[in-house]
């Protein structure tokens, strides 16, 4: 077995690429999207502890897809920081774009200095006080950060999952059509054979960031209340058996659906380097 | 050269290095302990010192109440400061002892609390909160042995109480960080003498919430009485003591309107009987 003396940098940053893709396609897909009172988290998740979709500040929510260990560690980051910066200036001060940031440095950072880049996309969500004003930005594992004015996919089949949402997508929807959309893409894809999936509400994890809502906006929306806005066809309990093992979340390779060299290469950027 | 956990880490990630801790104090010690209430070493002779705080249990929950007078040595420093806060959905703090600094103790207590909701997914029990405030009470004890005492009084409503007419429940602290459970109602500061003679007369079990509102208002008006460093319901300044609840649908501040026709109610039946 021979060693390979050297490599170059595009053949590294093109194998660390493929690498982090990979394990972010293996996992099931998140959407947030804004809707009239703010920005909707809609995530495939079997796990009820587990959760993909979290407050960060008062009006800044956060979701992640890919492996759990690593964008809990930056769920976790965001808080601390998050909280830091209310504690020191004002808890006005704290903004999506300042967090964004941060999680861009460290994403670029780690892709580029260590071997193994982080196998995550994450989205950080800031609800305004108007529709205009919300704000949405995605974090991919190489550091690239995208401003999103009104929906983004995340996760296994992202592209797929893209088309669906802009089928789906109407600005200022009430928080029931938003979701029945969200809903509806995130079964469309990962089926067997292309075939449409049914997400009972246990399946699924979802949030808002609401603007009507008190200092807090973050709310997350479960059991009935969840049960109760989902469509007819969705909230009845599914019998396939592609439901993932509970405890499962993104990283069992059992997770059915998508093959990681599924998903095609095109809406993504490439590294900067 | 390992590259799992390096300790120069990147960005955003230096505040994710230490696993474990939800507590946000602990982790501001180790990131920017200059931040903290009472690390600054620069005393200031007379600082402005918080006085009455009453908080009594009623048949919803609890109920804390505090005067809104400061006072630096034989001065007024302050007449309307507020020393009862919200500090999350189901509890109160009010502070009696050197304001600043127990002003600031109640903001990163309000943030401890938040930041542990937040990362864990789940609210501290009562008990939890009770002694995460013990804590850092204790953290400020040098600065209490140099005359810049905070002594809290905690309430709450307890989500895991059986029935909802034993769920509030009251916590005293001394400045050691000693944390007592205190049964149907307490107050602490410099009038609390007073007070907790009133509302030893005024106080009955499963009043309602109307009711205490008034029994807590009134024992605040007798500690302004014989305690010139807690101030009574001020009229002409429309400043009226600061009453809040926390009962099963959260917390809650009495408003003003309410509070003026209880110390109105109060000062006539006062006026029916000079002696009292």
């Amino acid at each position: 077995m021979s060693i390979p003396f050297y490599a170059s940098a595009e053949q590294i940053m093109r194998d660390r690429s493929e690498y982090a893709r990979k394990g972010i396609a293996r996992g099931r897909g998140v959407v947030v999207t804004t809707y009239a009172d703010g920005v909707l988290f809609v995530a495939e998740n079997a796990s009820s502890a587990l959760h993909k979709v979290s407050e960060i500040y008062d009006r800044i929510g956060f979701a992640g897809v890919g492996k759990y260990n690593e964008y809990e560690n930056l769920r976790v980051a965001g808080i601390r920081l998050a909280d830091l910066r209310g504690y020191s200036y004002d808890r006005r001060d704290v903004t999506a774009r300042a967090l964004a940031n941060a999680y861009a440095q460290t994403l670029g950072s780690i892709f580029t200095e260590q071997q193994k880049p982080y196998e995550v996309e994450i989205c950080v969500a800031e609800v305004g006080v108007g529709p205009d004003d919300d704000q949405m930005y995605r974090l991919t594992y190489d550091g690239t950060i995208v401003d999103e004015p009104e929906f983004l996919a995340m996760g296994g089949q992202a592209d797929l999952l893209t088309n669906e949402m802009r089928a789906a997508f109407a600005p200022r929807l009430a928080l029931r059509e938003a979701l029945a959309g969200a809903v509806h893409a995130l079964g469309s894809v990962g089926g067997t054979n292309g075939a449409k999936r049914a997400l009972p509400a246990n399946q699924l994890e979802v949030a808002v960031l609401d603007r009507t809502r008190g200092k807090r906006k973050f709310r997350r929306i479960t059991g009935p209340a969840l049960s109760e806005l989902l469509p007819d066809a969705e909230a009845a309990p599914a019998e396939s058996g592609d439901t993932a093992p509970a405890g499962s979340v993104e990283t069992a390779p059992t997770d059915t659906g998508a093959t990681p060299e599924a998903t095609p290469e095109t809406t993504e950027q490439q590294p900067e380097a | 050269m390992s590259i799992d956990r390096p300790r120069d880490v990147h960005g955003i990630l230096r505040y994710a290095t230490a696993p474990g801790s939800s507590s946000f104090t602990e982790f501001v010690a180790a990131a920017a302990p200059e931040l903290l209430p009472g690390r600054t070493g620069n005393l200031g002779a007379a600082v402005p010192h918080g006085t009455t705080i009453v908080a009594a249990i009623f048949a919803d929950g609890v109920v804390m109440a505090g005067d809104r007078r400061a006072t630096a040595g034989n001065l007024i420093a302050q007449r309307d400061i507020e020393k009862v806060f919200a500090t999350d959905d189901y509890s109160l703090v009010g502070i009696a002892g050197a304001a600043g600094i127990a002003v600031e103790i109640v903001r990163l207590y309000q943030v401890e609390l938040e930041h542990y909701e937040k990362i864990e997914g789940t609210q501290l029990t009562l008990d939890g909160k009770a002694n995460r405030l013990g804590t850092m009470i204790r953290g400020n004890l040098a600065e209490a042995m140099q005359g810049l005492a905070v002594v809290p009084l905690f309430a709450g409503f307890d989500l895991d109480a059986e029935d909802a007419a034993n769920a509030g429940r009251i916590f005293s602290f001394d400045v050691t960080g000693g944390r007592y459970p205190e049964q149907y109602h307490h107050g602490v500061g410099s009038g609390s003498l007073f007070a907790r003679g009133a509302l030893k007369k005024l106080w009955r079990p499963g009043l309602s919430r109307d009711e205490i509102v008034r029994v807590v208002v009134e024992a605040l008006y007798d500690a302004a009485d014989d305690d010139a460093a807690t101030g009574g319901p001020d009229l002409t300044r429309r400043i009226f003591p600061v009453v809040m609840t926390a009962t099963s649908s959260g917390t809650e501040r009495v408003p003003e309107t309410e509070l003026d026709t209880v110390v109105r109610a109060i000062l006539a039946d006062r006026e029916a009987r000079p002696g009292a």
